[in-house]
């Protein structure tokens, strides 16, 4: 900067005060600009698409679609903090998906018959624990043989995709439970419009009762504050998704056939004029939050995210703090496979059959999602937010262009400049202001 | 000349109680190379021990012993006369041993609250991190250390050189420690932030806390330090005490080898 200008406000004083006035309110302009970028492609797609891109029905498969890969981002993220990867999510996804359908259309109801009320949850606990196994097993083979975790995984990659071959010989498995389909979305998987105002209503509250607690402990232990205008305005911003959201899945209506057949099913007469019906949230949609919420939670208010941070900032630091690196580790990939455990759900449920190449080229979807999402390969820096973030633009981006009739060869080579560009910018980003 | 026991504790400061820290014969080897052979070493309550010698003789792994990253091959460590296993930093701590890395081992992308409570962390009633005392609590000694010192929120890495070795100071001090080991703590410091480390050094050592210092770099310690012992090629030359002897002398010690008369002699003293 010139000394030599007294000038009241130089442009670059300026700008100094405007970066300065987002670190005081705690506004991560990284995330400002990712939404921003979401922003531009929404309406870029809409406009391409004549308005059907910003239709409630869009967006609401767009949500569904978006929340496997998102499940499977939030873990990404803690294992690129640590400075590994994972590049057997897909196929780990692809492994529990099949063990899913066997024991759900094979082994239960052999035991209880079919269309039993507990086979969903059975199912769920089944993917949920042997995707943890799958992944702690490659997270000690990572932490305590010290086997590089690209070369783990990558065989991982190879075992599990034909793991999966190797549960029906190749063959696929269907239907699923009635219970267990609505975690993959469609008109089953709609939780209906009241409910999803008083999921709608909740979050709101939570997001005011958070912003206040906070606020009151900063205050108590006499920290500086963000001001009160901000505060407002960020759970304002929160509360205003929230809502939209909510606004958005009710609007899209159910089809005329299923709508009058809820109808009579709960006795009520089906009206001369027809009635709209709104879906409401999806339940994968709604999987996918809860997620990211307790991932968050585990990630900032957990002494285990603390550890895992600290691990991908400075590994020799961590362990002479008496951390427990290795341990630390298995477990950010047990978790890892746990995840790859719920999307195989996700996804078993949404395509309505367990096949063998569920899941294909997931890992890549998964790593872009994160990375595109600000979470650095350099390790230490990552959100889960930033991460779900990232799914949402890798979806819209390949939804949008099957919107517009973009050829499935160019939409891949339109993913992979976007994933690049992405990159630049953020290290660009990084390098001025980080 | 002779040597007599293993190299340590002058008769003189045995009226003074037990030592704090007695390590006794320690060695350890690298695929192959002994890096330490049979080095004692003492330290009393109130007392700085300055650990000199090359680069490579020895004394960061030595030291390393003590504060559980490496464990030893051979040997013994007491603490207040105790013999104890030291197998883990954890450990080391758990005995009150605090160590200030040459690399100062911070963990660049987190705030300094989170770099001093490191596997330490405070927990609400929850078991959630406590950041809000976290952060109190390190505004406050941080306070004690640099009190022009702002900024608490941003990773450590935004900071200067001798703010982030406040960061690891104040880590090593929070927890009441008894035993400071500083690893080349002014390496990296100008003459105004060394001069600050000097006074602290002082301050720490009226409170009765023992501190080993560790140079490659007489001029450092000899100053600040009650005793210094020197290492050459993984074994203890000689103990002495600064008041017994010249910085030329002890210069000669760290170069040769070479023995003075005031020094207790170790078994890697040159025999002649």
């Amino acid at each position: 900067m010139t000394e030599t200008v007294p000038a009241p406000a130089s442009p670059a004083l300026e700008r100094r005060s405007l970066a300065d006035r987002l670190r005081e309110i705690e506004f991560d302009p990284r995330m400002i600009g990712m939404v921003a970028a979401l922003a531009v492609i929404w309406l870029g797609f809409d406009w391409l698409s004549d308005g059907a891109f910003l239709s409630s029905r869009n967006l609401w498969n767009l949500l569904v679609q978006t929340a496997s890969i998102a499940v499977m981002a939030c873990g990404m993220v803690l294992v690129i903090v640590t400075r590994n990867i994972d590049l057997s999510v897909g196929s780990m996804l692809g492994f529990v998906g099949m063990v899913v359908g066997l024991v759900q259309v094979r082994l239960l109801p052999g035991i209880w018959g079919f269309e039993h009320p507990a086979t969903w949850i059975v199912s769920l606990l089944v993917a949920v624990c042997l995707g943890g196994l799958v992944g702690l097993l490659q997270g000690a083979l990572i932490a305590y043989l010290a086997i590089p975790s690209f070369i783990v995984t990558l065989g991982g990659l190879l075992i599990w995709r034909g793991a999966a071959w190797w549960v029906t010989q190749g063959q696929t498995i269907a239907p699923m439970d009635s219970r267990f389909r609505p975690l993959g979305g469609g008109v089953e998987g709609a939780i209906g419009t009241t409910a999803s105002w008083a999921i709608g209503i909740a979050a709101c509250l939570a997001i005011c009762a958070a912003a206040a607690l906070i606020r009151r402990r900063r205050k108590r232990f006499g920290f500086a504050l963000r001001p009160l205008w901000a505060e407002i305005l960020i759970a304002a911003i929160g509360c205003g998704a929230v809502i939209a959201t909510v606004t958005m899945a009710n609007s899209y209506a159910l089809p005329a056939g299923i709508a009058r057949r809820l109808v009579e099913a709960k006795g009520g007469t089906w009206p001369e004029g027809g009635l709209t019906i709104g879906h409401g949230l999806a339940v994968p949609v709604l999987v996918a939050l809860a997620v990211g919420i307790a991932m968050t939670f585990l990630a900032n208010r957990l002494r285990f995210g603390r550890y895992v941070f600290a691990i991908g900032g400075n590994p020799e630091a961590a362990q002479l703090s008496g951390v427990n690196t290795r341990k630390v580790l298995m477990l950010v990939f047990g978790l890892m496979g746990a995840l790859a455990g719920i999307s195989a759900c996700i996804s078993t449920a949404r395509l309505n059959a367990a096949t063998n190449a569920a899941g294909t080229l997931d890992e890549l979807y998964v790593i872009a999602a994160a990375v595109i999402g600000g979470t650095s390969l350099a390790g230490g820096v990552g959100t889960i937010v930033g991460a779900m973030l990232g799914a949402l633009v890798m979806q819209s981006l390949q939804s949008g262009m099957v919107l517009i009739g973009v050829d499935a060869p160019l939409q891949n080579i339109v993913v992979g400049i976007v994933l690049v560009i992405a990159v630049w910018l953020d290290g660009l980003y990084r390098k001025r202001l980080g | 000349m002779s040597i007599a026991e293993p190299a340590g504790l002058a008769e003189p400061l045995a009226d003074r109680g037990a030592p704090l820290i007695e390590m006794r014969d320690i060695s350890i080897a690298f695929g192959g190379i002994k890096a330490v052979d049979g080095a004692s070493l003492d330290l009393m309550p109130g007392e700085v021990v300055g650990l000199l010698g090359h680069n490579g003789a020895g004394k960061s792994t030595l030291i390393k012993i003590l504060s559980g990253a490496y464990k030893a091959d051979a040997g013994m460590i007491r603490v207040d006369g105790r013999e104890v296993a030291i197998a883990s930093p954890r450990d080391a701590k758990r005995h009150g041993i605090e160590t200030i890395y040459q690399t100062l081992a911070l963990a660049d992308n987190v705030d300094a609250a989170a770099n001093i409570f490191l596997g330490r962390e405070l927990l609400t009633g929850w078991g959630t991190l406590d950041d809000a005392t976290m952060e109190s609590e390190t505004r406050k000694v941080m306070g004690r250390l640099n009190p022009h010192f702002r900024r608490f929120k941003e990773p450590v890495k935004a900071l200067s050189g001798g703010q982030r070795q406040s960061v690891a100071i104040a880590r090593a001090i929070y927890f009441n420690a008894r035993v400071l080991i500083m690893d080349e703590p002014t390496a990296a410091l100008g003459p105004a932030e060394t001069k600050q480390v000097a006074e602290l050094i002082l301050q720490l050592k009226k409170q009765g806390i023992g501190i080993f210092l560790i140079s490659h770099d007489l001029h450092d310690v000899f100053d600040l330090a009650d005793r210094v012992t020197v290492m050459k090629n993984g074994r203890v030359v000689g103990t002495a005490r600064t008041a017994d002897v010249t910085q030329d002398e002890v210069l000669g010690m760290i170069i040769s080898g070479k023995c003075p008369p005031a020094a207790v002699a170790g078994p890697g003293a040159l025999r002649n």
